[in-house]
């Protein structure tokens, strides 16, 4: 056995951001209380950084390079998602910053965890070994699970927090499961290994192997959160303080589509009709509850979860289109990458209306507030029209590529199926816009003009405002994630 | 001579009484984190029957890797649960009620 040294220079993002973790923790620990807001600026300038280095990858690595023992991979797939990720997190945190101030939760380990949730999502995005996903997908969930649990004088925090770690732990279990089973049919771990292997699978195997597939889709989709494994997502959103809703709702939701896609795509292309069925009955049970319950709710972060549910439905739809059709997978990539976009946007919209010791998330708040802040109800307007698919917004050509996508697959039937129900959906996306600009507020609520400060009121344009020009010209978004597929 | 179907057979019924231990149990968290590191000694099993018979180390090594994660995984699931329980008094499941709709 002859052991051949790693190409490290492949991993520099990855390793830079480790290193940088490891001394925003050292440094943290020895800075007074007064100037902990430096941790935070450590951990943004490293997102950016890292951002920068990723891009000059995009650069010098045209070709998919496999190293550290097949365990990584670097490709324009990784690549992408990791500048997604990079860029989704530095809105995130820079939205938490004044909420996590406010309340405080002890504020650089929040920020600290969450770099290592985004170094997590990192090894996720390049993992090409089933260790290496496991390892990404364990690193992001521990600091997520502690991360809710910051809050630490909030009941329904702490509550939350404990049922994300059960059902996450839960989720992880189911998930190895199928993965030992996987290994001892084919014993290997590794994706390409694995695809090869299975092309010539004897009876047995093939059995083995469906059967594995099944513990790792509910485990994968436990963690996206689609029904009927989603009984965590409306808990956990409407528990959790909001900057971390905002956090676990984005950029998480781009690194499991990116296992997703290595798991299902490139290492089971064998098993694919049985996936495809597995996944049209978890896409159409997503967007049937998602959308039908949120409808019932009155709590705004519930019914964006609720929502999430739904959205994630439509993007296992493009998932299922995929081996049929040229644009099914790159349809589902561009639908994750701008739903996060538009739902970081919104729960940050909720984030920043609310007052320690108030928060804004009941529906009824909502009512008036285009008198109280025009812009900001402006803002919401784009968010919840995206989310709901009306042109020109970005929503609707997310859509639109998934629909086409499924024609071509020759899949019209589930096409029908998820119009219908995106109709369904814009009713509750309109309801609170109606609430926003047709309602007066209710007596005895404050009426006053709600004032903000800079940085949020232009981190939230910037976000509200993509959600519009991505629909306008969507055209570059939409070819970086066809070059990712390719 | 023990068979390779015979590990699989105690690592499925390990993982399926975790699996009940965590969908059944109504009382008590700390039932719930021990079910959990059940699954997790079930598939660890798995692993070492398959590599064994396969003749093929990397089985074993992943089971160090999972070791290591669910100490980790276990260390936060405790540190919750004392949270949980400095503000609501109580850990059993069934009180976990508060959010809901």
């Amino acid at each position: 056995m002859n052991f051949t040294m790693p190409v490290f220079s492949v991993a520099i993002p990855d390793i830079f951001m480790l290193c940088m973790a490891a001394i925003a923790l050292l440094v943290d620990v020895f800075l007074p209380k007064k100037k902990r807001i430096i941790t935070f600026f450590i951990v943004q300038a490293t997102l950016v950084i890292t951002f920068i280095l990723t891009v000059s990858q995009y650069i010098h690595y045209p070709s998919p390079i496999i190293t550290f023992s097949g365990n990584y991979i670097l490709d324009k797939l990784a690549i992408i998602l990791k500048m997604f990720i990079c860029v989704v997190s530095f809105f995130a945190f820079a939205y938490s910053r004044e909420y996590v101030n406010e309340r405080h939760i002890a504020r650089g380990e929040y920020f600290i965890l969450g770099l290592f949730a985004v170094l997590g999502m990192m090894v996720m995005a390049s993992a090409y070994s089933f260790l290496s996903i496991y390892l990404g997908l364990e690193l992001l969930s521990l600091s997520l699970y502690a991360m809710v649990a910051l809050q630490k004088d909030s009941v329904d925090a702490t509550e939350a927090a404990m049922k994300y770690f059960v059902m996450g732990a839960l989720a992880s279990g189911l998930l190895l499961y199928g993965i030992s089973m996987v290994y001892g049919a084919t014993g290997s771990i590794q994706m390409f290994e694995i695809g090869n292997l299975l092309v010539n699978s004897t009876p047995n195997q093939h059995m083995i192997v469906v059967l594995g597939l099944g513990f790792i889709l509910a485990g994968l989709l436990f963690k996206f959160g689609a029904v009927p494994f989603h009984m965590w997502v409306p808990d956990v959103y409407a528990g959790a303080p909001t900057c971390m809703t905002l956090f676990i709702a984005s950029a998480p939701k781009i690194a499991a589509f990116g296992i997703t896609m290595r798991i299902l795509v490139e290492a089971m292309p064998s098993v694919q009709v049985q996936w495809e069925h597995m996944l049209t009955v978890v896409a159409v049970l997503s967007m049937f509850f998602g959308n039908v319950l949120a409808i019932a709710q009155t709590n705004v972060k519930r019914m964006l979860a609720y929502s999430s549910i739904a959205h994630i439905g439509y993007m296992l739809l493009g998932i299922i289109a995929g081996p049929n059709s040229a644009e099914g997978y790159s349809a589902a990539m561009f639908y994750v990458s701008t739903y996060v976009i538009v739902a970081a946007g919104a729960f940050a919209i909720i984030s920043i209306l609310s007052k320690s010791g108030k928060e804004f998330e009941q529906l009824n708040d909502y009512r008036g507030l285009n008198s109280r802040n025009p812009w900001l109800a402006f803002m919401m307007l784009l968010l919840m029209f995206s989310m709901a698919g009306v042109p020109p917004t970005v929503g609707f050509f997310a859509k639109l590529g998934l629909l086409e996508a499924l024609v071509e697959a020759h899949l019209v039937w589930l096409a029908a199926l998820a119009l219908l129900f995106a109709i369904i959906g814009a009713y509750y996306y309109l309801r609170m816009v109606m609430y926003m600009y047709f309602e007066e507020p209710l007596p005895g609520a404050s009426s006053t003009p709600i004032k903000l400060a800079p940085d949020m009121m232009i981190a939230v344009s910037i976000n509200g405002v993509a959600a519009l020009l991505l629909g306008l010209f969507p055209s570059t978004f939409i070819d970086m994630c066809r070059i990712s597929l390719v | 001579m023990l068979s390779l179907s015979d590990f699989l057979i105690v690592a499925a019924i390990l993982f399926g009484i975790g699996m009940a231990g965590i969908i059944i149990n109504r009382k008590n968290i700390i039932t719930l984190l021990m079910s959990v590191e059940l699954i997790l000694l079930a598939v660890n099993t798995n692993f070492v029957a398959f590599s064994y018979y396969l003749h093929n180390i990397v089985g074993q090594v992943f089971v160090f890797f999972i070791l290591t994660v669910a100490a980790a995984e276990a260390a936060i699931g405790l540190a919750i649960m004392v949270v949980l329980f400095r503000r609501r008094g109580t850990i059993e499941v069934q009180e976990l009620d508060q959010l809901k709709g």
